[in-house]
């Protein structure tokens, strides 16, 4: 499915890279914290829902080939962040809801 | 071909950078995939243990047709149990360093799953170096 549908169903915020949200395919979606965990388990082409709000999420995002990233409960990323997140070409994206709400509903766009 | 990185302890700024490099040229060379994958994961740990424990490190990367292998060398306290370090969920990382969602005890576990020969040596006080060989086919 392509980044761009899922952000018009979940009417999400897009802080960066508006313009290649329909160019990016999305497999699915991995929420976590621990950048670690993401590190060994996310896939490539997942999205990624955290609330870890600095640069070294974009460079786990990059290494990894995910879709994009989430920022739950009304965050908004860091000049850093967001300036990195423009370097790779990755978006971030925004939601006012926390963590088990959205991935509940991304969740139910895949399954 | 070889590469070198130099990694500031504390410096959480330019985590990855060594990783984000040697996938560009593993990509180049055209190594499948999932190989780079594992090998930039374990990188990618071997560099964020650096700036989270040690005071400064190098890194060098070594590849030719059939392996990479990789070469973290830091100066810092070292791991007076290299053992009790590989533990899944064992973490001597700061409060500082575990808000920033790292410090979970999964990075030497991580490096171990996602390399084919991963080797630690350390001595107290001094520093730590871990080798680590990945087969590319």
């Amino acid at each position: 499915m392509k980044l761009i549908d899922i952000v018009d169903k979940l009417g999400l915020k897009v802080f960066s890279n508006s313009d290649k949200l329909n160019e990016i395919e999305v497999t699915g979606g991995y929420t976590s914290d621990l950048l670690s965990d993401v590190m060994g388990n996310a896939q490539e082409g997942q999205i990624w829902i955290t609330l870890q709000n600095h640069k070294n999420v974009m460079a786990v995002a990059s290494l990894k080939d995910l879709a994009a990233v989430i920022l739950v409960k009304s965050i908004k990323p860091e000049e850093n962040f967001l300036k990195q997140s423009v370097e790779e070409g990755i978006p971030v994206l925004g939601t006012d809801r926390q963590a088990f709400e959205m991935s509940g509903e991304l969740y139910k766009i895949f399954n | 071909m070889k590469f070198t990185y130099t990694i500031e302890g504390g410096d959480f700024s330019k985590a990855g950078h060594a990783s984000s490099s040697v996938k560009k040229v593993l990509k180049q060379l055209n190594v499948n995939s999932k190989v780079i994958k594992r090998i930039v994961v374990a990188l990618y740990e071997g560099e964020v243990n650096v700036v989270a424990h040690a005071y400064r490190g190098k890194i060098e990367a070594d590849i030719n047709a059939e392996r990479i292998y990789v070469r973290i060398e830091d100066e810092g306290p070292g791991i007076p149990d290299i053992g009790l370090a590989m533990t899944a969920g064992y973490s001597t990382a700061s409060e500082k360093v575990r808000e920033m969602g790292f410090g979970a005890g999964m990075g030497l576990p991580n490096m171990k799953k996602n390399t084919d020969e991963l080797k630690v040596t350390s001595e107290v006080d001094k520093g730590t170096t871990v080798e680590m060989t990945t087969y590319l086919k």
